[in-house]
């Protein structure tokens, strides 16, 4: 009796941990592993989305993807994100040193600075289709600098992207910043000081100091516009609908998804998507190993 | 000597607060006009250019019709509903697997960390292709419980954001009340739960902020008008006020005051909350 109430106790020990799990697990499986692999087996059929029958198509669909340049023109589009990213990274980093020394109205800075990030991607959307229209915003501030003629920010199809990337720019700057400075004020002080006394100026603080000591931050900040411009979606989807040459590759890969009703299509671009982010996640893993996430 | 090295350092404060200066202009700008544009009348919207004051400061009537004919109390009460169930939904998930992780030691436990882990790796935007069907074939496509169980179920990094402060929680607490008796629920809930109070913070802020601006689940699953959202609601201005630059102003303006005002109030909870979700 009494070792079977001790069995019946260790199986209920056992379990505990598992009981606690299983509710997590279970999303886990349903929402994330079910699909990547649904989309790894619709990637390779021309499924339409809602009709029972799929046919089988092996790697049609990727060999379309490549081909058709339409469909890879979207590459081409974040190719401007990723510029405004670099850009942005530069500015961020600039701003961070500057606001970790004594700065007047410091606090006010930071805010401003970083509130672009906390805004509502719609809200942002309409405030910069108000700000970019034909003699809106933009012209008649140029226009105050001498510069009267109207440009279509948004519809030239040579200036679209680098408006949009621009406003993904204002938006994402302020996050980049912070992470920055986060990372900049957990350098301890006295190491400013010591170098102050040998003689180092601010520039041989930045690059002596500061940059080896947020390298981690950078590498990391460095994945999320790499990734963010792959991903790019709410700005130009609100702002354009992907018109003028400004389709993304979410944009697309949405667009053939529901609007087309071409599934495998669509599957085969998320695959991609997915391989190349997983691959510069991977490159920067091995490039900055010291990034001290182990959890086990 | 002296001088030009003063002179040279003056010029440097003089760029630094310029450059300061200049970035904040940037930044303020389009909101400043757009807030501007909010309080004006429709001639005046139509006539004067974006840079010209309101005639009236307090002509709130744009925010009245953005407010009632935009739908926008349906709006907020649709994103009230999500925000809850969804953020309440995160922090159980989240620490119950924190505490099972952290906390007991089984066979597996490796592949199971791995296993999350993994899962943190894959961008949400690129599944959803896939996680449509998936939606649809639960029933929930139309459905305010689709987006819940996209928000609650599919974020990892809520749950390393817990996983790093449980560590930080003595094992003793814990092997204290188990010589009370207390059953390891009962641990989870009376010692682990009171003691993640700034996990639970910080897991709250952020994903708040998250939910109330994302746009592209509610898009892709709750088409439907009467399950509009915040961001969904307000995207819909763009048909009918397609002119009426006011009203989509004064709407815009209306989604952007509460986020302001939190900021206002939690701004160092803020700045840390974001700091942590995306370092970790």
């Amino acid at each position: 009796m009494s070792s079977r109430q001790r069995s019946g106790r260790s199986l209920l020990a056992r379990s505990t941990p598992w009981l606690f799990l299983a509710v997590p697990l279970a999303f886990l499986v349903t929402f994330t592993y079910t699909p990547v692999f649904n989309m790894l087996f619709y990637s390779l059929t021309s499924w339409d989305g809602f009709s029972p029958d799929m046919e089988f198509v092996g790697r049609a669909n990727y060999t379309e993807l490549v081909t058709r340049p339409d469909l890879f023109q979207v590459f081409y589009v974040s190719l401007f994100y990723l510029a405004s990213g670099v850009v942005q990274m530069v500015l961020a980093l600039y701003f961070a040193t500057v606001l970790s020394f004594n700065v007047r109205f410091r606090n006010f800075f930071k805010g401003v600075l970083f509130f672009p990030y906390l805004i509502n991607g719609v809200a942002i959307g309409f405030v910069f289709l108000y700000f970019f229209q034909p003699g809106g915003t933009l012209d008649s501030v140029l226009g105050l600098f001498g510069a009267r003629d109207e440009h279509l920010w948004l519809g030239d199809p040579d200036l679209v992207n680098w408006s949009l990337a621009s406003v993904s720019l204002w938006r994402y700057l302020g996050l980049n910043f912070v992470l920055f400075l986060g990372a900049i004020q957990s350098i301890p002080g006295e190491i400013y000081e010591a170098a102050e006394l040998d003689g180092a100026n601010r520039w041989h603080q930045v690059r002596h100091l500061i940059l080896p000591g947020i390298r981690p931050v950078v590498s990391l900040s460095a994945i999320l516009v790499v990734s963010g411009s792959l991903s790019a979606f709410e700005i130009p989807y609100i702002m354009t609908g992907g018109a003028n040459g400004s389709t993304t590759f979410v944009i697309q890969t949405v667009k053939l998804a529901f609007q087309f009703n071409k599934v495998g299509l669509a599957s085969a671009a998320a695959v991609v998507l997915l391989v190349i982010v997983l691959l510069v996640t991977w490159i920067q893993r091995h490039l900055v190993p010291d990034e001290g996430v182990d959890l086990v | 000597m002296t001088t030009a090295q003063g002179v040279g350092a003056r010029s440097a404060v003089a760029g630094k607060y310029l450059s300061l200066v200049v970035a904040s202009v940037a930044t303020l700008l389009p909101l400043a006009v757009v807030f501007m544009a909010a309080l004006k009348t429709e001639p005046e919207s139509a006539n004067n250019g974006p840079l010209s004051v309101p005639h009236n400061w307090f002509n709130l009537e744009n925010f009245q019709i953005a407010f009632t004919q935009g739908h926008m109390l349906r709006a907020f009460g649709n994103t009230a509903f999500i925000l809850v169930f969804s953020v309440t939904g995160t922090v159980l998930i989240g620490s119950m697997t924190a505490y099972a992780i952290d906390r007991f030691r089984f066979p597996f436990r490796r592949l199971t960390i791995s296993l999350f882990l993994l899962a943190s790796l894959v961008p949400g935007v690129t599944t959803q292709v896939a996680t449509f069907q998936i939606i649809n074939s639960f029933g929930l496509f139309n459905n305010r419980w689709s987006a819940i169980a996209l928000y609650a179920g599919t974020d990892i990094v809520s749950i390393i954001i817990f996983l790093q402060f449980m560590r930080a929680i003595p094992i003793s607490l814990d092997e204290a009340a188990r010589i009370d008796g207390a059953s390891p629920l009962r641990i989870y809930r009376t010692v682990i739960l009171p003691l993640l109070r700034p996990a639970i913070a910080t897991v709250v802020i952020v994903k708040g902020v998250v939910i109330y601006n994302d746009f592209y689940i509610p898009f892709l699953y709750m088409p439907s008008p009467d399950l509009g959202v915040v961001s969904t609601s307000l995207f819909y201005f763009k048909g009918p006020y397609g002119a009426h630059w006011e009203i989509i102003c004064a709407g815009a303006v209306l989604v952007i005051i509460p986020t302001l005002v939190v900021f206002l109030f939690l701004q160092r909870f803020i700045y840390n909350g974001f700091t942590r979700g995306a370092t970790k």
